[in-house]
């Protein structure tokens, strides 16, 4: 199987790493049904609903985008896919092996490949650390002693660009904010892991910084053959960076497909929407009514049915009642939605169209 | 958008041209240097030095024996026969016993408050981080005791074991305990949420790394600030006790136990009676502003 | 809102249980049986062994502790070894002296505190600041006995001003609050109280008017043509809440610090009754002060935080 670049290169068969078990066929990682439930304190019964039945794939090699408005579970959706937070339900298979099942990988070993790079917010890093330090932790809890551990942390800082003598000493209030987050990202990859989850990792930086991040992170990819899930509000770096994009809404999948075919030719009426929504460089090109009006409904109480009918254009009684299915409509085996119109056996007017 | 050819350089094109500007401090530097450069601070700690190094070379410093009473000499004022501060009721040295003296009054200053931080410190970081039912179970209990006047609270351990200076040190330490459970709380709880705490879950490190490797370092700066305000009043609360006689016990000299004797003698030598609370003044005004400089020293969001 | 003072009042009943638990151990913590400590040394043995059955000593400690409760409930806090009076008329009849003391001390530390604070509040950093800041220091820092004592060689020994100790020419009996003969007791012990709170007050109220000062609401009134007095009247108003809260709590002070400056003195009071009962190891008495006081002191915080969820609407919410 032959890797191609999202810019077109050939890049031949991915090296395999000596810790793969599955071969280049199976996906890396299998997430089906997944839930987690957030009890709100005081009104009985009544929880945030933050992971409602997600289900995806993510390739090996590939970078899959996680696009979605603020609450709509993508924050959650990755600690749960670390174990940080404990799912309610559903499965999680790392490589072929179900995750915290008794025949399958425990998660500390899930650990040791799969790593995690956070949003720059004040204190993704410890304030009263060196660099070094923090970045050392990491290899340090795994196994290793202090010295080979700071040794692995030189190397790690040199490959995302920052100085070991000049860098490691500092204290993280003396670095701007692209270098912790490069710092955030040696620290995610001094362990060795072969999958990423990025949650943010660019919306606290400036434009400009961002777009070295980004391009750091792409080259990094492809040095050491990792698979990256890239979590993120923003559509155009989600565009950049991505192979595949899976959109959220309000905690399920709601459309799942190639870059090309989301951005090209979104199917779900909340993924136009969204990329509608996004204002164009010409300025004789103006929208006069935005695309969607009011706000995502609370979480807690979500609407019965599909959980956008509220500010869906084509709502219709159907939509209120039944839940649509993520399904692989129109021919297409690789864009999923999640939308009545498109189901042809739903009974809504619009899907004997499609 | 980057320009495509962009990533076919190595990695090296990536490499960080901008050097961070300050020079390497970390955070202790920083504080060493900050109380460097504040002179208040300073000229008190001194003053704290040399309270500390009297009471420790008290025995060779000392004019008299300060358990040797005279009948002739007793209530004398200041100067009288070498004795600089007078004489007691019994006739012994005013000098000597205020040395000796503090060596008590700084020991239970000093003792209860460090033995405080450490339970108190230790429960407070297991509540903070376990939390639920475990931290609201350890602090209701506190709350329990912060339910006493402090005073009240002392007077009552105290009293009820009869007094000594053991156990005026384990009353004053059981004062300050839920003080300091609840500050360490606070400290661990805020920081427990922060996402270098989560990062360092993600790597597969359990609890008892994560609390020595990165809560410990962070929730040491708030107990000790605390720590260092309490000295002060540990000095007025053990020397309150001694003076309702459940301190230290005579003849051994302690401050607030040389004012309660002395009380009865206003008339004769009014000054001689009030020099002991002088001391306690002098020694427990310094010890706050001590405790108020390191505060700004240390207390700077960086 | 009335659910949370409906919350606020289930909450101290824990405490108040958890108080009175600690109470009851005290005689549990006194070196020697405890059968001793609450009987006077001169019990005849059926005295004692009558005792003995009536506070339950024979029974398991659950069992002594709830019979205990029982009769400190109905009002019995058993006998005073010293004075073989029930030790609820001794502690009623001193808290009333005490409260006598507190009815004066606290709206003097309240005005005095509030108003040092405030002044060096609306100019920081001037020397006015530093006098109050400093003054608080040293009201922190000095014994509070000791201060009495000072006063009472300054005013009774060398000037003979005022008198040295005891609440009235005759004691508490003869005490008429309207006659200076009497009222004169008063002025050294109050003053001698309200010293640390005044210290703490000043404080508070130092830093709350300086915060309130610095928000933005202020420069908006500023900006809308309010005069200078008439914007400190509104930055007072916001910075009265926080300290009401610190006052509170320093009624409880004052509670636990009578003990002191009721010994100096020789009033009469609850915090005297303490030391007696100390000196005399009349174990019942102190229980029975220490676990009054604080069930007040337990009170107090409740009310004071129920008065500040009334003016401070945001901690309703909490």
């Amino acid at each position: 199987m032959t890797v191609i670049d999202r810019d077109n290169t050939i890049l031949g068969p991915p090296a395999l790493d000596p810790r793969d078990r599955g071969g280049p066929a199976q996906p890396m990682l299998i997430v089906r049904d997944l839930k987690k439930h957030f009890p709100v304190k005081g009104s009985r019964g009544k929880s945030v609903q933050a992971v409602d039945g997600v289900s995806f794939d993510v390739t090996k090699g590939e970078t899959l985008g996680i696009v979605g408005e603020s609450g709509c579970g993508k924050s959650t959706l990755a600690r749960l896919l670390l174990h940080l937070i404990v799912p309610d339900a559903g499965e999680l298979v790392f490589d072929g092996d179900a995750v915290n099942a008794p025949d399958g990988i425990r998660v500390d070993a899930l650990r040791r490949q799969v790593q995690m790079v956070f949003q720059d917010s004040y204190a993704s890093l410890n304030p009263r650390m060196p660099i070094r330090d923090s970045v050392a932790f990491g290899p340090f809890i795994q196994g290793k002693r202090k010295p080979a551990a700071r040794e692995v942390a030189r190397d790690t800082l040199r490959k995302v660009g920052l100085d070991p003598e000049l860098f490691g000493p500092r204290y993280p209030h003396e670095l701007s904010g692209g270098q912790k987050q490069r710092v955030n990202i040696a620290r995610a990859l001094a362990t060795g892991p072969r999958m990423v989850i990025l949650d943010e990792p660019v919306s606290a930086l400036d434009k400009s910084v961002e777009a070295q991040v980004l391009n750091l992170l792409r080259a990094l990819k492809r040095q050491f053959n990792l698979t990256y899930l890239f979590i993120s509000h923003d559509l155009s770096v989600v565009r950049y960076i991505s192979d595949r994009v899976l959109v959220m809404y309000l905690g399920r999948v709601v459309e799942l497909g190639s870059v090309d075919a989301i951005f090209d030719e979104p199917q779900h009426p909340y993924t136009r929407a969204l990329l509608a929504s996004r204002p164009s460089m010409d300025p004789a090109r103006r929208i006069d009514e935005p695309p969607i009006t009011g706000d995502p409904p609370n979480p807690i109480d979500p609407p019965v049915g599909c959980r956008f009918h509220t500010r869906c254009p084509f709502a219709e009684p159907v939509c209120r009642t039944r839940d649509p299915a993520l399904g692989y409509w129109q021919g297409d085996k690789a864009h999923a939605a999640a939308c009545h119109m498109l189901d042809p056996r739903s009974g809504h007017r619009r899907s004997r169209d499609a | 958008m980057a320009d495509i050819a962009e990533l076919r350089k190595p990695l090296e094109a990536f490499e960080e041209q901008v050097a961070p500007a300050t020079r390497v401090r970390g955070y202790w530097q920083s504080v060493l240097y900050r109380l460097r450069h504040d002179p208040v601070t300073l000229a008190f700690g001194a003053v704290v030095l040399l309270i500390v190094v009297l009471a420790i070379v008290a025995p060779l410093v000392a004019p008299f024996d300060p358990y040797k009473e005279s009948i002739v000499g007793r209530l004398k004022p200041f100067g009288w026969h070498e004795h600089l501060l007078g004489t007691d009721e019994l006739g012994r040295d005013m000098l000597s016993r205020l040395l000796y003296g503090g060596r008590v009054s700084l020991l239970m200053g000093v003792v209860p408050v460090l033995i405080a931080s450490i339970v108190g410190g230790l429960l407070g970081i297991v509540g903070g981080f376990a939390g639920g039912r475990i931290n609201t179970a350890i602090m209701r209990t506190m709350d329990v005791f912060y339910a006493f006047p402090s005073v009240l609270l002392a007077v009552a351990i105290a009293g009820a074991m009869g007094g000594g200076i053991g156990n005026g040190m384990v009353a004053l330490t059981m004062v300050f305990i839920p003080p300091m459970c609840r500050v360490a709380e606070t400290a661990t709880t805020q920081v427990r949420a922060l996402d270098y705490i989560e990062a360092a879950r993600a790597t597969g490190a359990g609890p008892i790394k994560i609390i020595r490797y990165h809560v410990l370092s962070n929730v040491l700066g708030p107990v000790f600030i605390y720590a260092s305000s309490l000295v002060s009043v540990s000095i007025l609360l053990a020397s309150g006790l001694s003076f309702l006689g459940l301190g230290v016990r005579p003849p051994m000299p302690d401050w607030g136990l040389m004012l309660s004797t002395l009380r009865q003698s206003i008339y004769v030598v009014p000054f001689v009676c009030a020099v002991p609370g002088v001391a306690i003044f002098v020694t427990s005004i310094c010890f706050n502003l001590v405790s108020d400089g390191l505060r700004a020293a240390m207390d700077v969001r960086i | 809102m009335s659910f949370y003072i409906l919350r606020r009042i289930l909450y101290a009943i824990p405490i108040a249980f958890g108080v009175s638990v600690v109470c009851f151990s005290l005689v549990y913590i006194a070196p020697g049986d405890p059968l001793q400590t609450v009987m006077p040394p001169d019990a005849t043995a059926e005295t004692i062994a009558i005792v003995k059955k009536a506070y339950g000593f024979d029974k398991p400690l659950p069992m002594q502790f709830l019979i205990w409760l029982g009769r400190v409930l109905t009002g019995d806090f058993g006998m005073s070894i010293s004075t073989r009076r029930p030790v609820f008329l001794e502690v009623s009849e001193a808290l009333a002296n005490t409260s006598l003391l507190a009815l004066f001390a606290v709206p003097l530390a309240f005005f005095t505190g509030y108003v040092m604070g405030a002044i060096a509040g609306c100019f920081p950093g001037r020397w006015v600041d530093r006098l109050v800041t400093g003054a608080a220091v040293v009201g922190v820092s000095l014994p509070n006995y000791w201060l009495g004592i000072v006063l009472v060689i300054f005013f009774a020994v060398e000037y003979m001003l005022l008198p040295a100790t005891g609440m009235g020419p005759t004691g508490s009996t003869g005490f008429h609050i309207l006659e200076w003969s009497s009222a004169r007791f008063l002025v050294l012990p109050v003053i001698t109280l309200s010293m640390i709170p005044v210290g703490i007050l000043s404080r508070t109220t130092r830093a709350a008017v300086a915060e309130v000062r610095n928000q933005e609401f202020v420069q908006t009134l500023r900006a809308k043509g309010l005069s200078e007095w008439a914007v400190t009247r509104h930055v007072l108003k916001n910075s009265l809440p926080q300290v009401m809260a610190v006052m509170g709590l320093q009624f409880g002070y004052l509670l636990g610090g009578s003990i002191l400056v009721e010994t100096v003195f020789t009033w009469p009071g609850s915090g005297f009754l303490l030391s007696k009962a100390i000196i005399n190891r009349d174990v019942p008495v102190l229980q029975g002060t220490i676990l009054t006081l604080s069930l007040v002191f337990v009170a107090t915080n409740l009310v004071v935080d129920l008065l500040q969820s009334l003016i401070d609407p945001r901690i309703r919410r909490a």
